[in-house]
Parts: C-alpha cells; sequence; structure tokens
C-alpha cells in the first residue's frame, strides 16, 4: 500500500516537473493530465473514491480537453516561453517557491501533527454509508444553499465564456 | 494507512511546483496549468486532512473548488483567446496594457 503511494507520488511529481520544463505546450498539458490520474489514485487510496472520480473525470476530462482545444486552436508562433532577459528572476522565483515549500513542510515536520478533535465519519461509517451517499445527503441537507450558489457561479460563468469568447463583428 | 506527514509533504512539494511554474514560464496557458496544479496541490491536502480528521467537510469543500476551478479556466481561457484575436501572441509579457 504505502510502495504504490510512494510511485504515484513520485509519478505527480515527475508530470509537475514537466508543466514546468517541457518547451512544447502541449506536452506541458499531457503531462499534466498524468499528475491528475495519479493524484486520482492517491485519492482512492485515501478513501474518496467520489473525488477519485471527480478528479478524473472534471479535471483531467473536461478541463485539460478544454486547455488542448485552445492550445490547438491558438498556434502561437513564439516557443520561447522564458524569460531569458533577467536570469536573477529565475534565481529569485526558485528561491521564493523554494521558501514556500520549507515553510509549508516545517509546519507539519517540525513535530507531532495535532490534528484536532475527530469528527462523525470515521472510516467505518464512510465504508458502510458509502463515500458517494454521504456526499449526497450532505450537498443536500447541510450545504445545500453553497450548492444552490455553485449552480449559479457555474452558469454566469457559462454565460460570461461565451459573451467574452465571442468575435465581435466590427 | 499512508502516513498523513508524507501525503503533506507531496502536497506542498506540486504547490511549490505550480508557484515556480507561474513565476518561470511565460506562455500564458503553461501558467493556467500552473494554477491548476496549484488547486490540485490544496485538493490534496484538503482530502488528508478530512480522511486524517474523520471528517467529510473536506471532500464537500473539494466539490466546490472544484467547480470554482472549472470556471475559472473556462473565463480564463475565453479571456486568452479573445487578446489572442488582437495581439497574435501567448507570450504574457506582451500582454502589457490593458486596453487596445
Amino acid at each position: 500500500m504505502l510502495i504504490i503511494f510512494y510511485i504515484f507520488a513520485a509519478l505527480s511529481i515527475f508530470g509537475g516537473l514537466g508543466v514546468l520544463f517541457l518547451r512544447n505546450p502541449i506536452h506541458c498539458a499531457l503531462s499534466l493530465v498524468g499528475t491528475f490520474f495519479c493524484l486520482g489514485a492517491i485519492y482512492v487510496m485515501l478513501n474518496a473514491e467520489f473525488v477519485a472520480v471527480i478528479q478524473v473525470l472534471v479535471y483531467a476530462g473536461a478541463i485539460m480537453v478544454l486547455f488542448l482545444f485552445v492550445l490547438m486552436l491558438l498556434s502561437s508562433k513564439d516557443t520561447d516561453q522564458y524569460a531569458n532577459k533577467w536570469p536573477i528572476g529565475k534565481i529569485l522565483a526558485g528561491l521564493l517557491s523554494l521558501g514556500i515549500f520549507v515553510q509549508i513542510a516545517s509546519l507539519f515536520t517540525a513535530g507531532e501533527l495535532q490534528l484536532g478533535p475527530k469528527g462523525a465519519y470515521p472510516i467505518e461509517v464512510v465504508e458502510e454509508v458509502g463515500s458517494i451517499a454521504l456526499i449526497g445527503r450532505l450537498l443536500f441537507t447541510d450545504y445545500i444553499l453553497s450548492f444552490e450558489l455553485i449552480a449559479v457561479l457555474l452558469l454566469v460563468a457559462v454565460i460570461g465564456a461565451v459573451v467574452i469568447a465571442k468575435r465581435r463583428f466590427e | 494507512m499512508i502516513p498523513v506527514e508524507h501525503i503533506l509533504l507531496l502536497s506542498a512539494a506540486l504547490f511549490s511546483i505550480g508557484v515556480l511554474g507561474v513565476m518561470l514560464r511565460r506562455n500564458v496557458i503553461v501558467i493556467f496549468m500552473s494554477i491548476e496544479l496549484m488547486l490540485n496541490a490544496v485538493n490534496l491536502s484538503f482530502v488528508t486532512f478530512s480522511r486524517g480528521m474523520d471528517s467529510m467537510t473536506g471532500v464537500i469543500f473539494i466539490f466546490f473548488i472544484i467547480v470554482v476551478a472549472a470556471a475559472e479556466a473556462v473565463v480564463g481561457l475565453s479571456i486568452i483567446l479573445s487578446i489572442f484575436r488582437t495581439r497574435k501572441t501567448l507570450n504574457i509579457d506582451e500582454f502589457n496594457i490593458l486596453k487596445w
């Protein structure tokens, strides 16, 4: 179990580095799809099947296909994606992101991780009721207002995308 | 059972890679992909904490984060599409005036 997690973790880091270093944006997109699949596998190991499914369906499926569509639609001539003019900027960026990593990592490697009080859904309950049934029940009872609002947000995004991307006839 | 700290380290590493991508890359769409990578790193830590604390709130939160990410990608890509029509480039350094 643990060794499978490490394999998927290494693969997802590898995919992330691919997004960072590959020259061709289409290769970046495909490498990001690989990362999303590996994260989906890790979600399955964490007993979050619903998240794993929407990770693959929505992220790796819908959103990345949208990215690839736009990439193929906009065939840009400028392939040089790095700012070569100012190498100090690269070093500063590297130091900043390293600092962010060290800062986050030091939060939970310094001492014993305190997770706070346990909630009402231990692993046995989740496996008995089923994670999807549990999420559906919560979504339509406790979180119904947020659910309705997020539906409105999605509608606004759809209309906004059509309005912004529509070709103007001038 | 996977140790919580290891998953959080993976999440922190993915987030840092995303930050680096936003700062180093100059292609707008690749910058967008790095933002998606950061959102995914945060999702991973939400699931981890949710499992570690026997709570479902993190998983519900991810549902909303994914919807917001989809909306953000759709609107962002349509903005890129309409900028590309006038500037004919994807290099973010060229997008330097608000109105043209």
